[in-house]
């Protein structure tokens, strides 16, 4: 365990290197670097997690150093390991090391391969910081640092504005929550006069016992920050955009780990959510609208990748809807089969993509099952455990979580419908998308590019996403406390429902999509529809709000304030100071006349003055 | 020690002009020995450690090095010379951002060498000065060496529009100057009539008892002096120009440090002088602060002139400094003198890296940048390293004293928090469109652009340890201004 240290310091390590070799160093030894030292932090988070599983304590934290200690204020860095950040690290650096792996087989064509690993090194220490620190201020660290790195890899291609448009939107929306969870700190702080987790709950269940005000407003606060890194309503408008990074990094950055961050928050800070019912509930309503909202976007998408970002919104969404109802097991548990089987969805379009030079319309690809069987099989894979099918582990997590939601207090029934339908939808534009890119006639020629290094992270993945369901709980379940499921007799009705949902979802759709349905078909081309669908496939028309009601008001005020007001006053007294120059020395003309008469003219003003008149 | 590093820099620049008449190219390695020297001299005192007991009476274990020498006894101004962990951690910033000045000018300047060499040592020595001086003639006195000579930098060196934006320097701060002037006579006066002794020691003038009315008016007058060179909304409109105009020599200097004079002034006299009117002035003060952070990141938005950018987000960032000092609780002024020093490595990189721009495009317009990245890799990294720096990232610098005088506001105020967090917010819309706008995106410029060649990369790399090191491990700043916020929080509670 005392090996915990290396864990961040190893991807940290490869990240000085490449950024330090400036990209002298030839490809061969980048990717061994770049995908090496993550590597080795799976390997060194096994032998730690191993360690720490048989020593059979809660918890262990290693201290290094004091960062600041100023009045009061003292945050240290201290790694902290428990249940809950060990599943976390075991994600980050497991899925992690085989992302960078296929990545090194990805990017391979790239100038700029030196760069792309450097960035990519620096994200996975920056997420291992923010899950290992003990400290709101080193998880804030990692916090801000995830966030660079997501921008500085949206943003890889930068010769294109768009991609670095995408990239500032998805760091400047993410900031804004980032800010209000800043706030929220500070609050902690005030209120509790610690930022350090530990000691910060054990305070906040002493001083609010029984709930209080200010500790609700904090939990909001916090669930800012959290919104806006899980891409979750309001503050979700950013990931969708985020997909112009290369795709390791979507199923990195954007799928895996860094927008999970938001539900570890939460989850680390549970006692918080606990002592205010009121903000449990606002994370349950965020988790079940934004799930709703990005089910009916991804079903209407054209774009390979905007389809996954809008499904990973979506079971983001079920995770927080799991934390709101107080499944907080089950919410652990489907960030991690959900990196596993999202991560391999991601990573298979890759492929496509790759293969189609770089094609991202799902209706220019179609054809591809013989072509490329492969990753035909692993987005099949990906797809049942996304939809829930049995036994996948998608079907683990995600019904674990409905079936909770059922019993939550406040309207647990109207929560599980929701998120029931939602998933109906997950099943519909699975089976859109596999449909659309796999059957059909082949639109776009395919050369398949894919070597050792990007297919064995995907049948490695596969196998994750088909089984990790089985062992997984076991590993997450001792992590937070849970009322668990009661199994009452409703259950039986309940769990086959739930579980038949997808299967319902998946007949229909494939039906719907391979014409046997043509009323429902001709239908969904009446006019109405058809605006429908656009209207949801721009993501319920956020950007253009957002745009209307605060970016184009920012931008056009700015105009207005750039000339300086402030500078007119300043001006105004060189005018009148210019003009008595003026006055004064135009008298200064030469004329005797001039000076006569104002030399009378002064004289009367004097006597006058003299006398008393004036 | 004190005296000898300020003359040191005096003469030097008489030298530097001298051998600029003979043999121009080797001015500015007249000004590199003499700032060499100057370092070493820091050094020592640094190294000397404190002073075992306090010449002044009660303050023991404060002050590095102490020089008094009688002046002009009949009206009790002295040579009153000292340091404490605060002045001296920003006399250290000061001589390494003139070297940081000189390098970055290395082939910047193709006429009159030697006074523009003399001008860079003059005003670093005034800035010295005022950090160290604690006779408040003799402060005033620096106050306008330091002055005078960044007229001439900007008048003689600067760009197209320099007339107008020195003589626009010069008068805000000559009339602040004159502002303060009075001040400090008036203040001395009243001494004299309390105390019958006539003095412009700090010391002697820190207990003055006066009217709270006279109090407010002279603690405003100092204020308003110290705000113009901060500078704070609205009291600001001389810098975007100024910093525009100068040569990259200039821009580095005036961000870099002459900022922090004002809010030296601010820590050092207008508090402690006055703390009843502080007090009551504390609110309108934040909001000023408050009102700079997010009005200058905003303007620094609208820009389209590189160097402009830059001069507003320094205003937003000063504002934290404002901010900071009138929270006046150990968090909260540590967060500001972090921020004063992490401002001043961040800034004064983002100039260089802007004078570079224009010495290779002769623009300074981002409209006519674009994809420089691709040309000059090393430039595009190093910029994007002191934006994400001064856009307040965990790490370095600029996160710990920002997110420190935020912590720190926030038990004072909550409003103007959540005000100043906003600059966060903006922070990030500024800087990250000044990288797009430069250095991303489809190559506008047509050719070659030099990339950073081994003297701008060396000057570089310091500054950026410099910031990771502050961010990663700021306790030994802390601990050295620990004993002056200790003995300034005593002494003046808010």
């Amino acid at each position: 365990m005392n090996l915990l240290w290396l864990i961040p310091a190893a991807p940290l390590l490869g990240f000085l290197i490449l950024f330090l070799s400036q990209g002298r160093l030839s490809k061969p030894v980048v990717a061994v670097v770049g995908a090496g030292s993550v590597t080795v932090a799976a390997v060194l988070t096994f032998m730690v997690g191993l360690g720490f599983t048989q020593s059979g304590e809660s918890a262990y934290s290693q201290h290094l150093w004091t960062w600041i200690d100023v009045g009061g204020f003292s945050p240290a860095i201290i790694l902290y390991l428990d249940g809950l950040s060990l599943v976390m690290i075991g994600v980050i650096t497991g899925v992690g090391a085989l992302i960078h792996i296929y990545a090194a087989g990805y990017m391979i064509d790239e100038s700029d391969y030196s760069r792309f690993f450097a960035y990519m090194n620096l994200f996975v220490f920056a997420m291992l910081m923010l899950v290992l620190g003990d400290n709101l201020l080193v998880l804030y660290l990692g916090w801000e640092g995830v966030g660079l790195c997501s921008y500085l890899l949206i943003g890889y291609f930068h010769e294109d504005p768009a991609n670095g448009y995408a990239a500032r939107k998805a760091f400047v929306v993410t900031r804004i929550g980032d800010t209000a969870m800043a706030l929220g700190m500070f609050l902690l702080f005030r209120e509790l006069g610690t930022l350090e987790i530990q000691s910060l709950l054990q305070n906040a269940n002493a001083t609010w016992a029984g709930g209080s005000p200010v500790c609700t407003l904090a939990a909001l606060l916090i669930l800012g920050g959290a919104v806006g890194k899980s891409a979750q309503l309001p503050l979700q408008t950013w990931l969708p955009d985020a997909m112009a990074g290369p795709t390791p990094v979507s199923a990195l950055i954007h799928a895996a780990t860094m927008v999970t961050a938001g539900v570890y928050l939460i989850a680390r800070l549970h006692d918080l959510y606990l002592l205010s019912d009121f903000a449990q509930f606002a994370v349950a309503v965020v988790g079940v609208i934004s799930l709703f909202i990005a089910s009916f976007a991804a079903l209407c998408q054209s774009d390979l990748k905007r389809i996954l970002a809008y499904s990973t919104m979506s079971q983001i969404g079920y995770m927080f809807l799991a934390l709101g109802v107080g499944a907080w097991s089950a919410a652990i548990f489907h960030l991690m089969t959900h990196a596993f089987f999202k991560a391999l969805l991601f990573l298979t379009a890759g492929t496509v993509i790759k293969a189609l030079h770089h094609e991202q319309d799902i209706f220019k690809m179609g054809g591809l099952y013989k072509r490329m069987p492969l990753a035909f099989a692993c987005m099949l894979i990906g797809s049942a455990a996304l939809s829930a099918l049995p036994l996948t582990s998608g079907w683990f997590s995600k019904d674990l979580i409905l079936l909770q939601s059922w019993d939550y207090a406040h309207q647990g029934p109207f929560f599980w419908s929701i998120a029931a339908a939602a998933a109906f939808l997950t099943s519909l534009y699975s089976v859109r998308m596999i449909y659309i890119v796999f059957f059909g006639d082949a639109k776009t020629e395919a050369h398949d590019q894919s070597g050792i290094a990007m297919n064995a992270p995907l049948v490695i993945l596969a196998t994750l996403a088909l089984v990790g369901g089985m062992f997984g709980f076991a590993a997450v379940a001792p992590v937070l406390p849970d009322g668990g499921i009661d199994g009452g007799d409703h259950y039986n009705t309940l769990f086959w429902v739930t579980t038949a949902i997808p299967l319902v979802g998946i007949i229909f759709g494939y039906m719907l999509f391979s014409g046997r349905l043509s009323g429902i078909a001709s239908l969904l081309e009446s006019g109405f529809a058809l605006s429908l669908k656009r209207y949801f496939a721009t993501g319920w028309g956020f950007d253009a709000l957002y745009d209307l009601v605060l970016v184009s008001p920012f931008k056009k005020l700015s105009v207005i304030l750039k000339p300086e007001l402030v500078d007119g006053i300043y001006n105004a007294v060189v005018i009148v100071a210019r003009g008595f120059n003026r006055y004064l020395s135009n008298g200064e003309n030469g004329s005797l006349r001039w000076y006569a008469m104002n030399m009378a003219a002064g004289l009367v003003l004097v006597l006058l003055f003299i006398v008393g008149v004036l | 020690m004190l005296l000898t590093l300020i003359l040191c820099l005096l003469c030097g620049g008489f030298i530097a002009w001298l051998v600029g008449l003979f043999k121009p190219d080797m001015a500015r390695w007249v000004s590199l020995v003499v700032l060499s020297l100057a370092g070493f001299l820091v050094a020592d005192i640094w190294l000397g450690g404190l002073l075992p007991n306090g010449v002044i009476e009660g303050q023991a274990g404060l002050w590095y090095n102490i020089v008094n020498l009688t002046w002009i006894p009949r009206f009790g101004i002295s040579l009153l010379l000292a340091v404490d962990g605060l002045s001296l951690m920003l006399i250290a910033l000061t001589v390494f951002l003139g070297i940081v000045a000189v390098v970055s000018s290395w082939s910047q300047v193709d006429y009159r060498h030697g006074f523009f060499q003399f001008n860079i040592l003059w005003t670093l020595a005034g800035v010295v000065g005022v950090f160290s001086a604690l006779d408040l003639f003799l402060f005033f006195v620096f106050w306008e060496v330091m002055l005078i000579p960044m007229y001439f930098l900007i008048a003689i060196w600067g760009h197209e529009d320099r007339a107008y934006a020195s003589m626009k320097f010069f008068l805000f701060t000559q009339v602040s100057g004159l502002l303060l002037l009075v001040s400090i006579l008036v203040l001395a006066f009243v001494h004299y009539d309390s105390s019958g002794v006539l003095s412009f020691s700090y010391f002697d003038l820190l207990n003055t008892s006066m009217s709270s009315d006279l109090a407010f008016w002279l603690m405003l007058g100092f204020f308003v002096a110290f705000v113009v060179k901060l500078p704070g909304v609205p009291l600001h409109t001389w810098l975007p120009d100024a910093h525009t105009q100068a040569p990259t020599a200039g821009s580095v200097i005036l961000a870099g440090i002459l900022l922090k004079t004002g809010a030296y002034g601010l820590i050092r006299f207008v508090v402690p002088l006055f703390p009843e009117a502080a007090m009551e002035f504390r609110w309108p003060a934040m909001l000023l602060g408050a009102i700079s952070v997010v009005y200058g990141g905003y303007l620094a938005y609208a820009q389209t002139d590189f160097k402009r950018l830059v001069a507003y987000s320094s205003i937003s960032h000063m504002g934290f400094v404002l901010l900071g000092v009138f929270a006046w609780n150990a968090i909260a002024l540590q967060g500001a003198v972090m921020q004063m020093v992490a401002h001043g490595f961040s800034t004064a990189a983002l100039f260089m890296l802007a004078g570079a721009l224009q010495e290779r495009l002769h623009t300074r317009d981002l409209d006519q940048m674009g994809g420089i990245w691709m040309q000059a890799p090393r430039m595009g990294a190093v910029a994007l390293f002191f934006i994400v720096a001064s856009l307040g990232m965990p790490g370095l610098g600029n996160f710990v004293g920002e997110f420190m005088v935020l912590i720190g506001i926030f038990s004072v105020d909550v409003p103007l928090t959540v005000a100043a967090a906003l600059g966060l917010v903006v922070a990030a819309v500024y800087g990250l469109s000044l990288m797009q706008r430069a250095f991303q995106g489809q190559r506008k410029v047509e050719g070659d652009v030099a990339d950073f060649g081994a003297r701008e990369l060396s000057v570089m790399l310091v500054m950026m340890l410099a910031l990771v090191y502050l961010g990663v491990y700021p306790q030994p700043l802390f601990d050295m201004a620990a004993p002056v916020v200790q003995h300034l929080l005593g002494g003046a509670a808010l």
